[in-house]
């Protein structure tokens, strides 16, 4: 690991307002994606500036009839609140299905969203990657890729965005809250907050830098049933091939692209009266497989299929 | 960096690296190598010690990140003349071999029987069911403590005794 400054923040203004303030400077949360990189030197950040102890933990009803998550809370309190269980069962399933509970313990929602890829040579330095390393290659392109995007790659990086949680957030319609070095907040759509790789892989969100997740807020839930499904190389504690959230008529693909994918083309299907097969199958048209990943398209159908049915049986 | 994490009970002073993992922070600096370095990337809970009650991995942690904060590691679990239940109960049930997964093994099950008490569902608890204390439910719950010599099934067994036993 490369030495850094360590300080705690006082408030989500002061968080912000000091990440601009140091060249280099992350926030970090629970640690375990920032730490595992950084004992790689993959992430090599100056400073840092601890969030996970700011007042921003909380999970409460919005006047609208939604529900507002801090960014700090954990992974296990959100998916353990009375409130997530029974009107947002989708995200509590996502979460649960990610990590191990050690993980969950720790991992803060802010992190989860800005998790990076687990891209098997992001991770090893000594291959090429353009996300690592701004124009240096694509070692995945022609290499074990397996777990590659089949929606939404470029030339430049066909990696995936491996957060569970995410998934469901996007069906959901959730946004993200922030705060900026400047004091200015927004709210930004879920489903905005991923760029797609294009050429410049290494320009991961719209977030500008020292950009701080203050919350997710989510609009009441939709009218019907919700259901996640992931499949995985062994039963737990493993990164997903493939997942799907729906939440009523909404729906969502994880691990297909380098953001969760808000499956439109379905949903669109769906609405005028295709079965969740014939959706699905409209879907897919969209997607170009590698070789490796062609098995993404009939476990992707499959998965979404058995997904829907799962949830219309719940709404019902 | 000045650190104060109580360890064990007992509240130690450390003068840290910033750099310096909970882990190595409790083996290195504090001399307690209960808590084993089995990967040091979140993958395997060899690490696994209770912080203010709650278990996680001490690899992927940052000690300054706990100024303030009460650790239980194995060493404060129980002493070989005055054992915990799950430790007796792991003894019972031959729930190892070479031990070296067994602290964080030990620790997670204690973190998993808060989480059961306080009713945190796992993905095998049926939505919106309050979970229940079945093979599947410790399975899944200690899926984030990997065991090389495959003691598994002797593990499940000591976690079943040792609810038993505390209940
Ligand atoms: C072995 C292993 C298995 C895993 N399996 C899964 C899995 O199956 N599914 C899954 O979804 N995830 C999985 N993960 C990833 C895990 O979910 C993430 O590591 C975790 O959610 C990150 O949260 P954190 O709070 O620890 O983030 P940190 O490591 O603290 O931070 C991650 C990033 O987010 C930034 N950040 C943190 N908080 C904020 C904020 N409030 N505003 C702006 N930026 C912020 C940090 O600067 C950093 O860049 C796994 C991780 C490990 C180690
Ligand atoms: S797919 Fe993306 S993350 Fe993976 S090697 Fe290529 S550029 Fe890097
Ligand atoms: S050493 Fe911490 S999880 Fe393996
Ligand atoms: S007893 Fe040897 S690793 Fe578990």
């Amino acid at each position: 690991m490369k030495p850094f400054t360590y300080e705690r923040a006082e408030s989500p203004a002061a968080a912000a307002k000091a990440a601009a303030l140091t060249k280099g400077a992350r926030f970090i949360a629970g640690g375990t994606n920032l730490l595992d990189l950084m004992k790689l030197e993959i992430e090599q950040p100056t400073h840092l500036i601890d969030v996970g102890r700011l007042p921003m933990a909380a999970i409460a009803p919005t006047p609208e009839g939604g529900l507002t998550i801090g960014a700090a809370a954990t992974n296990t309190a959100v998916a353990a609140h009375a409130d997530v269980r029974a009107r947002y069962p989708v995200l509590s399933q996502a979460i649960l299905a990610g990590g191990s509970p050690q993980l969950r313990n720790k991992a803060s929602v802010g992190g989860n969203l800005l998790q990076r890829t687990r891209c098997a040579y992001f991770y090893d330095a000594s291959k090429p990657c353009n996300k690592r390393a701004p124009g240096s290659g694509c070692g995945a392109l022609e290499g074990l890729n397996r777990n590659a995007a089949i929606f939404g790659a470029s030339q430049a990086c066909i990696a995936t965005h491996t957060s569970d949680m995410a998934v469901a957030l996007a069906a959901l319609n959730a946004r993200v809250e922030t705060i900026s070095p400047s004091g200015d907040t927004r709210s930004i759509p879920l489903t905005d907050l991923h760029r797609l790789p294009g050429d410049m892989p290494h320009v991961e969100t719209v977030l500008v830098p020292g950009e701080l997740i203050t919350a997710v807020t989510l609009p009441p839930p939709p009218v019907g049933g919700q259901a996640y499904r992931k499949v995985r190389d062994r039963a737990s504690y493993a990164g997903g091939l493939a997942s799907v959230a729906v939440a009523g008529g909404d729906l969502a693909l994880g691990m297909v692209a380098l953001k969760p994918w808000r499956a439109a083309g379905a949903e669109r299907a769906l609405r005028a009266g295709a079965s969740p097969a014939e959706a699905m199958a409209a879907e897919l048209e969209g997607a170009s497989p590698r070789g490796r990943n062609d098995f993404k398209i009939p476990l992707v159908a499959r998965l979404a299929t058995a997904a829907i049915h799962e949830a219309n049986g719940r709404g019902a | 960096m000045r650190t104060t994490i109580t360890v064990n009970g007992e509240a130690r002073s450390l003068d840290l690296d910033p750099r310096t993992t909970l882990l190595d922070a409790l083996r290195e600096h504090l001399k307690l190598t209960g808590a084993k370095k089995g990967c040091d990337h979140g993958q395997c809970g060899a690490c696994t010690v209770l912080v203010n009650g709650v278990r996680i991995n001490a690899c992927l942690s940052l000690a300054v990140m706990h100024d303030g904060d009460e650790v239980i590691s194995i060493e404060g679990v129980g002493t070989p003349d005055r054992l915990h239940p799950v430790q007796v109960a792991f003894l019972n049930q031959d729930a190892f071999q070479c031990g070296y997964c067994t602290p964080g093994q030990i620790c997670s099950t204690l973190g998993l029987l808060a989480e059961l008490e306080a009713g945190h569902p796992s993905q095998e608890t049926a939505p919106g069911a309050k979970p229940e204390f079945t093979g599947d439910e410790i399975r899944e719950r200690m899926s984030g403590n990997i065991c090389r010599c495959s003691a598994y099934p002797q593990i499940v067994a000591a976690i079943r005794q040792a609810a038993e036993q505390m209940a």
